[in-house]
């Protein structure tokens, strides 16, 4: 597979590049490959954003707390920023720890167990995190 | 004792502790890091729903020196892990990238590092400060 990292700028580039999974070929793995890509992409100002507002700047998390979300979230700016990432991240976490258990879960049946414990974890939470960001009504709960 | 030969026969040529193996390695764990924290942090932040005696308890668990060197450590595996994505993408759409592989991961690795200086200086005097109980 890989050669030496040491290549001359005259030569051609190794045929297979060293970093990442190799691109499949078609159908589902494809896709998969795609979207680990692109939601990535995306995740890249998603996450690193949310990350640097809500645990970096301005004090952190210290000022998190119930009226800081209600603030929040009576923006459908944030809402939409926050239920997207929400997807986003389990979509490509779920992923990521299904090309992890191909590595290292080997039996086929224990590899698609965990990866279905994941698959229906994964969506338990999607569906419990999108009721919350959908019908969280700041103004139905009173102000500090 | 084995011999390089016998190494190499054995696992390939790609575990002989190039650059790129640790990367690798390293993007493998910061992603497990943060879809295990993931996990929580949905149902953590879902108590939002129950009002707000019960989310404020939940948010008081970070008011913990200890908590916060974790959440430090999160930001960290963030970062690491999109910084050696988009490493990763580069080489994948731009297969003439390969040529300047080494470049890109210590480009991906001093990035990475001079983001987490202003990061430690921030957070880390947040937690000095509740060491001091403030």
């Amino acid at each position: 597979m890989a050669a030496g990292t040491q290549v001359r700028t005259n030569e051609p580039p190794p045929p297979r590049p060293l970093a990442g999974r190799g691109r499949p070929g078609r159908g589902f793995e494809l896709w998969a490959w795609l979207f680990m890509r692109i939601s990535g992409l995306l995740l890249l100002f998603l996450a690193v954003g949310h990350v640097l507002i809500m645990h970096v700047a301005g004090r952190g998390v210290d000022r998190v707390n119930f009226a800081f979300i209600q603030l929040r979230w009576a923006s459908p700016f944030w809402k939409t920023w926050d239920w997207l990432m929400l997807v986003l991240a389990l979509l490509h976490g779920v992923n990521g720890l299904r090309m992890i258990t191909l590595d290292y879960v080997r039996p086929s049946s224990v590899r698609v167990a965990v990866n279905s414990f994941f698959a229906v974890l994964g969506a338990a939470l999607m569906v419990l995190g999108t009721i919350i960001v959908v019908t969280f009504d700041p103004a139905s709960w009173p102000r500090p | 004792m084995s011999t390089e030969g016998d190494r190499k026969g054995r696992f390939g040529p790609l575990y002989k502790g190039s650059e790129g193996q640790y990367s690798w390695l390293l993007h493998r764990v910061t992603g497990l890091a943060i879809i295990l924290f993931l996990f929580a942090h949905v149902v953590d932040t879902a108590v939002v729903g129950w009002g707000p005696e019960a989310y404020n308890r939940v948010a008081s668990v970070y008011h913990n020196p200890f908590v916060r060197l974790l959440e430090l450590g999160l930001v960290a595996a963030v970062l690491y892990h999109s910084f050696n994505g988009v490493r990763i993408m580069l080489i994948d759409f731009f297969p003439g990238l390969t040529r300047h592989f080494r470049a890109l991961g210590i480009a991906t690795t001093v990035l990475f590092v001079v983001a987490m200086i202003p990061v430690t200086i921030i957070m880390g005097s947040g937690i000095i400060d509740l060491l001091r109980g403030g």
